[in-house]
């Protein structure tokens, strides 16, 4: 049974610890958060200013709807072309070579749905509510953060959570071109054609991407005041309808 | 500087028409597969959506569970889904059907939701109506609640059809043919220098196929619901 | 004192919002900006705490010129409420109430402190304190927005529509609660409306509006209501203006006749003064409605509320003219029902008793 012996190969101590043979999966593991962790930081630094910068002013919307061009691009496309331009200007150096145009993928990846959902977070923020914001007296930069950014953060999470997902999905292609991280198991087991490795490997994947979003499901729900949410204590439910149905996570996800 | 050897015609990026030339026969069957592979799933996904998707509207206790559901299938990379698909099936390790099944999972889990919400978007008002002038259940769905869900479900489709031709792509990766090839070929010739052509053409075909498709669905829309303009 | 002088306000597209637009609104007194869409009575508003800026022209508040001052220090001293309340959808209420002390830096516990004693002021019980706007219906929201507006005490309130997004019986509600605040607090304000009537109620003076941003007239409800300037402002104002300006007049102390009454639980009496109708109290003495004895039902013995005609409604002894001659008009049989200021009958009146004392006032007058 090849679901058996995936088993084994998921509980094997040996496979978890590295070897003067192999990479051990907690190496592999750790690699694979750096990768995202830092795509997805670059990402948001670039994206979430931009976004509430966009959304405030309502000015640049064209640059949201460039960056939603940019998810026609095949992934692994992109990055082989940048691995290939990239990778032999570091020829002895071969993991920065391979890194570079790894996170430049991820980044570029990450931008879009971080940037849009901001933009579209702060955009539809009430005007009764910012021009109420305004007519109290707060100045921009107040309005943005203590109004129109508490607001949005619904649709902030969602789309962070959509990028992190894509980024978590094509850190695993990287290791196609050949760089460490979860997806090692996945090409190598494929290559030594050792299917429970390369089926471990895929279920390791999909631990990680789960966990991941859970983690941001629960600081999401932390984070969002209950007054956006609708979530109201002893079952008292909203008179308005203006509550939407906030959270929003899948559609704007794609794979690659 | 790349290297030399980047500065001639046949390793430049614009050499991609020519390779094309020289090997079309094996690249229109990539593109082919990558067609049907992006489309299938996602005619497939919106057979198996639309009932569902009835449901969740119909019995409202549905919709909680089955957005859960699908929304945790569509966490799951793309490529541990194809990985992972063959030993819950009890298929041979590398099935050419995995990739087909994977990309129908993604796209009912997508597409559920969209059917649900694009569902509820048709006002109380109009379904009351319909039922005042003697529509029955079945023939209120399709006369009145899936015409007016249209538009919505549309914008679901687009999403769908441009992920699934970026997702193929990764299942080149893992030997399957379709474009996905042009870059694993692109890679494999480019040690020790850089050979871009059948990249950018993978790239450049790729991007025709996610526009073609994009306009195609449009195009039926538009067909489908004349009485609006698409939303976008 | 808020001061228009000739204050314009023109748009890139060749629009004149607002056109040479003098105008004084009281310290202590509201006045009502009034007029049909496209007029400028929101854009001559939101220019009076800058949220639009005049073309030309200036405004001034106590004689300071509003264009000198940084704006968003010139709105932490005018109260604002919006049609839609725009309640900040992430706080809870006494955070919403509380959010323009706290942007003035005061002290957070007594920010709280005032503002639930707002909310208690404007109807709103403490426990609503701790909610969130999305829990509230639409005339609790606005409540609320009208505590937010009053927290940092600002003498100046700028009121946009507030009460035109809810139901008429609780706008009626509301103007009633918001006319006897201001009666305690006597702010400034300037109140815009697209209601001829919420004008007439609500204002001290009203400012009509004539589309273009051009000043129609400004007067007392009662004057704009007996001399309309012009046919826009008759028109504006409505047909029935001669009834809706005896609103205006008291009809001093009426002279009642005494009427019959029969006991509401008490039994079916066998006759009346008139033959037909016959009034009905409770032990109280408070009218609930007419008997119609010719009308009876078999085995109808003792008098119940679903027998009653309730139709009529009631004038207040020392009321307006208008009460006491609708009392009359929507009476059954006739004869209007007066009752004191805590609901029990005094008597009736009839309308040609009414007519007579309404010519004799107008006698007077001229």
């Amino acid at each position: 049974m090849i679901i058996t012996r995936v088993f084994n190969w998921l509980t094997d101590g040996d496979n978890w610890k590295d070897s003067h043979l192999n990479t051990g999966i907690l190496t592999q593991l750790e690699a694979h958060i750096r990768f995202t962790g830092i795509a997805l930081a670059v990402a948001i630094l670039i994206a979430l200013p931009l976004g509430m910068l966009i959304g405030h002013t309502g000015r640049g919307t064209w640059l949201v709807s460039a960056a939603n061009a940019v998810r026609a691009l095949p992934t692994v496309g992109v990055l082989v072309l940048l691995t290939v331009i990239i990778a032999p200007h570091f020829h002895g150096r071969t993991d920065t070579g391979y890194l570079i145009p790894t996170e430049i993928v991820l980044v570029l990846l990450a931008v879009p749905p971080i940037l849009a959902n901001t933009y579209a977070g702060i955009d539809n923020v009430s005007p009764a509510v910012r021009d109420a914001a305004a007519g109290m007296g707060m100045t921009g930069p107040q309005v943005l953060f203590q109004v129109e950014l508490p607001c949005s953060l619904p649709l902030i999470f969602s789309g962070l959570r959509s990028a992190t997902l894509q980024v978590i999905a094509t850190a695993t292609i990287a290791s196609y071109v050949p760089l460490g991280g979860l997806g090692r198991f996945i090409y190598d087991g494929l290559a030594q054609q050792d299917y429970p490795q390369m089926i471990g490997g895929g279920v390791l994947v999909a631990a990680l991407a789960l966990t991941t979003d859970l983690i941001f499901a629960t600081i999401q729900r932390y984070a969002v005041s209950r007054g956006i949410t609708g979530r109201f204590p002893r079952g008292r439910p909203a008179v308005a309808s203006e509550v939407q149905s906030a959270v929003l996570t899948g559609p704007e996800v794609s794979h690659a | 500087m790349i290297s030399a050897a980047g500065t001639s015609s046949s390793s430049s990026p614009l050499h991609f028409i020519g390779y094309f030339m020289d090997h079309r026969h094996e690249d229109l069957g990539w593109l082919w597969s990558h067609t049907w592979l992006s489309v299938l799933p996602v005619v497939i996904g919106l057979a198996i959506a639309l009932p569902l998707g009835w449901l969740a509207r119909r019995h409202r206790f549905v919709y909680p569970p089955l957005i859960s559901i699908t929304g945790l299938l569509y966490t799951i990379p793309s490529i541990a889904l194809f990985v992972m698909i063959p030993p819950i099936l009890g298929l041979s390790s590398l099935d050419p059907i995995q990739v087909p099944i994977a990309l129908t999972v993604y796209s009912v889990a997508l597409l559920v939701r969209v059917v649900a919400d694009g569902l509820a978007s048709v006002p109380e008002e109009t379904l009351q109506a319909a039922s005042a002038i003697g529509y029955k259940d079945l023939g209120r769905f399709f006369k009145v609640e899936l015409p007016i869900a249209v538009p919505v479900i549309t914008a679901g489709v687009r999403v769908a059809l441009v992920a699934n031709v970026s997702i193929v792509a990764v299942a080149g990766t893992i030997g399957m043919s379709n474009l996905g090839q042009l870059f694993t070929t692109g890679f494999q010739l480019s040690t020790p220098t850089p050979y871009y052509p059948p990249i950018v053409l993978g790239i450049v075909l790729c991007v025709l196929l996610a526009l073609v498709l994009d306009g195609l669905v449009l195009l039926l829309n538009r067909i489908l619901v004349p009485w609006r303009r698409v939303a976008r | 004192m808020i001061r228009f002088d000739t204050v314009s306000k023109h748009y890139p597209d060749g629009t004149v919002a607002v056109d040479e637009l003098n105008l004084v609104a009281p310290s202590g007194q509201i006045t009502v900006l009034v007029g049909p869409s496209g007029c400028g009575k929101t854009t001559s508003l939101r220019m009076i705490n800058r949220m639009i800026e005049p073309t030309s022209g200036s405004i001034w508040i106590d004689d300071v010129d509003t264009a000198g001052m940084a704006t968003h220090e010139l709105r932490r001293r005018i109260g604002y409420v919006i049609q839609h309340a725009g309640l900040f959808p992430h706080r809870t209420i006494v955070d919403n109430v509380a959010a323009v002390p706290l942007l003035l830096g005061h002290n957070k516990k007594q920010a709280r402190t005032r503002a639930v004693e707002l909310l208690e002021r404007v109807g709103l019980p403490a426990h609503f304190a701790k909610r969130y706007p999305a829990q509230l219906s639409g005339g609790q929201q606005q409540r609320v927005g009208v505590a937010r507006a009053l927290a940092a005490d600002p003498p100046v309130m700028l009121m946009d529509e507030p009460f035109s997004a809810v139901d008429p019986v609780v706008r009626e509600q509301l103007q009633d609660e918001f006319l006897r605040l201001q009666g305690d607090l006597g702010k400034t304000i300037v109140f815009v409306t697209h209601d001829i009537d919420e004008a007439i109620k609500l204002g001290d003076q009203v400012a009509v509006l004539r589309v273009g941003g051009r000043l129609a007239q400004l007067a007392p409800p009662q004057e704009l209501l007996s001399r309309p300037v012009d046919a826009f402002v008759a028109g504006f104002v409505g047909r029935d203006r001669g009834y809706r300006a005896l609103a205006f007049t008291s009809a001093g102390t009426l002279s009642t006749h005494a009427e019959q009454t029969v006991a509401l639980g008490g039994p079916v009496p066998s006759g009346s003064d008139d033959g037909t109708w016959i009034l009905v109290v409770d032990a109280a003495g408070t009218p609930h409605g007419w008997l119609n004895l010719e009308h009876l039902r078999a085995g109808e013995e003792t008098v119940t509320e679903e027998m009653l005609y309730r139709g009529g409604t009631l004038a207040t002894q020392g009321g307006t003219l208008r009460a006491a001659l609708d009392a009359c008009l929507s009476s059954p049989s006739g004869r209007g029902v007066v009752v004191d200021a805590s609901g029990c009958l005094i008597g009736s009146v009839t309308a040609r008793e009414v007519l007579d004392l309404i010519e004799a006032r107008t006698a007077m007058a001229s």
